[in-house]
């Protein structure tokens, strides 16, 4: 990465600062030394950077607090020819996220404090801040509780067996109830198998007429219901992951109308593919022929209708889904250059994120600053208040920050993911918003020269 | 149009035009149109001739390779292409999944690159896994890939041969009445069916448990629905009861009850099954008078379909394996035996 | 009159047919000691109406119905792979070839392959007693050892050339033109 290493201040100035946590949206600067924001203000003098610092011209572009991803797979350790922890962050950083949380579901799983102490030390060459999330069971297998007190005490944010569902009704009971003294919250994969019968694509026009066998939404929403009543009946602290359906959506929002502790989040493809695009031709209804069953549109949750994908826009724009969250899953070219059947679930989404978030933002359909709440102070208070610093741009806070072009065009390249895994439907698509600069602790670990207009020094 | 010499040189050759002459593969029946269904039917017409003749060999295929790459057991549709393609004369080899190195894990990703780096002019794939030969499709660039049922999703050269069974009999098909009875959930045969009848303007109705007629096959049928776009399938309807189904149908087409997957439950019982939705001699007389029954086989008698009408005056099933070879050929002439394409 | 009458010259008019066709049919019934056990085999396309006709005059001047069988050698083809796709149209003998006097008919006679992809196709139905050949025109320019038996008019064309023979039954008109490209 382009990490640029200077010992004076940065001025950040011109951007358009959206600072949801402070209620802030305009142009202003940004003034930032050893690491931490000092200041926001309309107007900064050019003077307060010396001859050691250097300034940033932010004219027409976006600066807001660095993206906070809490579902992440990073694959270290086990799998480390899908991705590993210093690519993933990599991948991260061109996405703008400051933070990501990574998913357990590696070999070993992270169902204990010495697979918690591994990854935190690989993270320590990684681009941006990793968080580990913990298992739920003891070899995320499902039967009984890992030591969630241990884990908790290693560090890690959450418990989540994602990848499967916490089957066992029992055991999810016991769980949130468990934790409720260890603050991280159970993030669930919802995933009824009985109603899935094998399926690889949501249940609809599509699956049928391409005879794959359909997921159905009920699949994911009778877990939903399962859980907000074991949240209700607990007490414990519910995370629902990647939420995909309507009838998820307002289960949730009647859920938190009724005062459960549940939060939410929803994946950026979810926002904006749908099942359509499993026929090969970027979402055209009518497409068919040879590019039919794109494996790169498999997914878990699975792609589903343009009244799904509306609920879930909807959810996330009133505050019924707390946040975004990428579920970036990468994965190496052979598990998806094969039959649909064969394919492995999941997308590699982190470097794409912004780009595919801005176009419900375009369309109108969300508001910027929204959507940028959502990448921020959303996540961060799915986890708790030690997240609280790193989303906003408060005084003192560490200047984890993310500057970004929200009209900017680019065309994905997987080519150039930073990401092992360079799986995913939109290579070749046009999208509206990339990043220009992404900055962890004042240090800026990617940066896209061509969008950034380096201002001179001071 | 018109042309003397045109097939004396390449300079003033002006084909027939068809459709077909761009066409590279048969993955599904869903992207013909039926201009092009027509065209492969009447050559299909030109194979029952040679079919019929006392030697059976045409040199068309000369020098041409043909693999069968069947991922699945088959008896009729194997045996079927291998005949097709030797009778015109290609070399056919059969590759089977036990006897090849797809049983030590080669992908088909693999298997495929390395049939078309010997030189394989055609595969006929069939595959447990929907959208198989699509997958081959897009990674060979010079090897023509035939679909012999993939799935649940296709099986075109089964429909093909289907209509050519049925125009033979009925003529236009255009307001004709179809009826497809069984599991239509899971059949390939029933999928290829409804786009193939749908293209030729046959009333389908599609006939069997609700569990086996998910809702997504109503009305719409498999398109978008209101994009304005014309949706050859509007008028695919779905009628579970058979003695209303039947009602003055043209055309039963009893599928192939697969019992394997009856373990998962999706009827209570065979016996319940037979009472509802066995088609037979009864069922058939509220048909019209001359209606006919096919069954793409390998059949259940007693189950799906009775004894008596399975060898009786209505059924057209012997008359479709026959049909079945001549639609082959008439797909390998098409793909394998000639040039780029036309215009 | 399509653009053909003006880049092109017209080597055969209706009339010129018909007295091509009534000498070719006397050739053939000399050659063959009448009528009996001959079978014109028409090369589809516009080798089927030439049989019909020459069958006609067999008929009108002999009193015998000569059967007339259609001929399609797309399957027989050797240069499939250089061309376009051809449809391919049943091949329909009324009669059994074997022991018969098979006259293969065809429009026009040029490299020859389309008579040994014919001569293939008839060996294919059986064992003729003898086969001959019959052309209403020979550019000339054969590619194989093959003779036409019976010719209603030699033309000496340059390669490049293109002959378009039109009848009645499939272009609504008798003629022949020598193109010097082709014209819709």
């Amino acid at each position: 990465m382009a990490a640029m290493d200077h010992t004076g201040p940065t001025l950040i100035a011109g951007g358009r600062v959206i600072d949801p946590a402070n209620g802030r949206d305009g142009v202003a600067d940004v003034l930032i030394s050893d690491g931490v924001v000092r200041e926001v203000a309309d107007s900064i003098p050019a003077e307060a950077v010396d001859e050691h610092g250097h300034m940033i011209n932010a004219a027409g572009l976006v600066v807001a607090p660095g993206f906070i991803d809490i579902h992440a797979h990073l694959r270290e350790p086990g799998y480390e020819y899908k991705e590993t922890i210093v690519t993933g962050a990599a991948a991260a950083a061109r996405g703008g996220f400051t933070t990501i949380c990574a998913m357990p579901n590696t070999d070993p799983a992270v169902d204990n404090e010495a697979v918690v102490e591994l990854v935190n030390r690989r993270a320590a060459d990684a681009a941006v801040r990793v968080r580990v999330i913990g298992c739920v069971s003891r070899h995320r297998a499902g039967r009984e509780l890992a030591d969630m007190e241990e884990l908790a005490s290693a560090g890690v944010v959450a418990f989540s067996d994602d990848g499967d569902p916490v089957y066992d009704a029992g055991l999810m009971r016991l769980a949130l109830t468990y934790s409720r003294d260890l603050g991280a919250p159970i993030s669930n994969h919802c995933q009824d198998y009985g109603l899935c019968c094998g399926g690889v694509m949501a249940e609809g026009w599509v699956s049928s007429r391409l005879g794959l066998a359909g997921i159905p939404a009920v699949a994911e929403e009778t877990m939903v219901a399962r859980d907000i009543a074991l949240a209700e009946l607990t007490g414990g602290r519910l995370h629902l992951a990647h939420l995909s359906s309507a009838g998820s959506v307002s289960m949730v929002r009647e859920a938190k109308e009724r005062g459960i502790n549940v939060t939410a989040e929803v994946c950026p493809h979810h926002l904006w593919l749908t099942d359509e695009w499993a026929l090969g031709g970027q979402g055209d209804p009518n497409a068919t022929g040879l590019m039919c069953y794109d494996t790169y549109t498999k997914v878990y949750p699975p792609l589903r209708s343009h009244v799904d994908v509306a609920a879930c826009l909807a959810g996330l724009a009133d505050g019924t889904i707390d946040c975004v969250a990428t579920d970036h899953a990468p994965h190496e070219r052979a598990s998806k250059e094969c039959t649909y059947n064969d394919a492995a679930f999941g997308i590699s989404v982190l470097e794409t994120a912004l780009g595919t978030l801005m176009a419900p933002v375009h369309r109108g359909s969300i508001d910027l600053t929204t959507m940028i709440h959502r990448l921020t102070v959303g996540p961060a208070r799915v986890l708790g208040d030690a997240f609280t610093p790193y989303a906003s741009l408060s005084p003192g806070a560490p200047a984890d920050l993310v500057i970004f072009d929200p009209n900017a065009r680019w065309t994905v390249d997987v080519n150039r993911f930073a990401s092992l895994g360079r799986n995913t439907p939109l290579d070749g698509v046009e999208l509206q918003g990339q990043i220009a600069a992404t900055m962890v602790a004042g240090r800026i670990v990617f940066e896209e020269e061509t969008l950034l207009k380096q201002g001179a020094h001071a | 149009m018109a042309t003397s010499q045109a097939v004396e040189t390449n300079l003033v050759s002006r084909p027939v035009p068809s459709v077909a002459a761009r066409r590279r593969h048969v993955l599904d029946l869903d992207d013909f149109t039926a201009e092009e269904i027509i065209t492969v039917l009447d050559d299909a017409a030109a194979m029952r001739e040679v079919l019929a003749r006392d030697v059976k060999k045409v040199p068309t295929l000369r020098g041409k390779v043909v693999v069968t790459l069947f991922y699945e057991a088959s008896t009729r549709t194997r045996i079927s292409f291998e005949e097709a393609g030797k009778i015109l004369s290609a070399d056919v080899i059969n590759m089977t999944t036990t006897a090849s190195s797809v049983e030590k894990g080669e992908s088909l990703l693999n298997t495929g690159l390395t049939l078309q780096a010997m030189g394989v002019d055609a595969i006929v794939v069939r595959h447990p896994h929907s959208g198989a030969p699509h997958f081959l499709a897009r990674t060979l660039d010079s090897v023509a890939v035939i679909n012999a049922g993939d799935g649940a999703h296709a099986h075109p050269t089964q429909g093909l041969l289907d209509l050519y069974t049925a125009r033979e009999h009925l003529g236009d098909l255009a307001g004709r009445k179809v009826v497809i009875v069984g599991d239509v959930l899971h059949s390939r045969v029933a999928r290829s069916a409804v786009w193939g009848f749908a293209h030729l303007g046959a009333n389908v109705v599609l006939c069997g448990p609700r569990t086996l007629l998910p809702d997504p096959f109503t009305s719409a049928g498999w398109g978008p629905g209101d994009n304005g776009v014309h949706n050859p399938l509007a008028n695919v309807r779905i009628q579970p009861d058979l003695d209303a189904a039947i009602e003055g149908a043209d055309l039963v087409m009893a599928l192939r009850l697969q019992l394997e997957r009856q373990k998962v439950g999706f009827f209570p019982s065979m016996r319940e099954y037979i009472r509802r939705w066995q088609v037979n001699d009864a069922r058939m007389a509220r048909a019209n008078p001359d209606a006919l029954l096919m069954h793409p086989g390998p059949m259940n008698e007693g189950i799906e379909v009775s004894t008596a009408l399975a060898h009786g005056e209505r059924s057209l099933i012997e008359e479709q394996v026959t049909n079945g070879v001549a639609i082959r050929m008439a797909l390998l002439y098409q793909l394998v035996g000639s040039g780029p394409g036309g215009d | 009159m399509d653009e053909a009458s003006a880049t092109g010259r017209e080597i055969m008019d209706a009339d010129e047919m018909r007295r091509a066709l009534t000498r070719m049919h006397h050739e053939i019934l000399e050659r063959n000691h009448g009528a009996e056990g001959l079978l014109l085999a028409g090369i589809r396309t516009r080798g089927v109406p030439i049989a019909q006709r020459l069958a006609e005059h067999i008929m009108a001047s002999e009193g015998v119905a000569v059967p007339v069988g259609h001929l399609d050698i797309n399957l027989y083809r050797d240069d499939l792979s250089e061309r376009p796709r051809m449809r391919v149209r049943p091949t329909t003998m009324p009669v059994d070839v074997t022991g018969r006097t098979v006259v293969l008919c065809d429009d026009v006679l040029y490299t020859g392959r389309t008579v040994r992809a014919g001569m293939e196709a008839i060996s294919d139905l059986g064992r003729p007693l003898r086969i001959q050949l019959a052309a209403l025109v020979d550019r000339g320019h054969r590619e194989l050892p093959i003779r036409a038996d019976f010719v209603g008019k030699n033309i000496p064309t340059r390669q490049s050339e293109l002959v378009r023979v039109r009848l009645a039954e499939t272009d609504g008109i008798d003629d022949v033109y020598i193109l010097d490209r082709w014209v819709d």
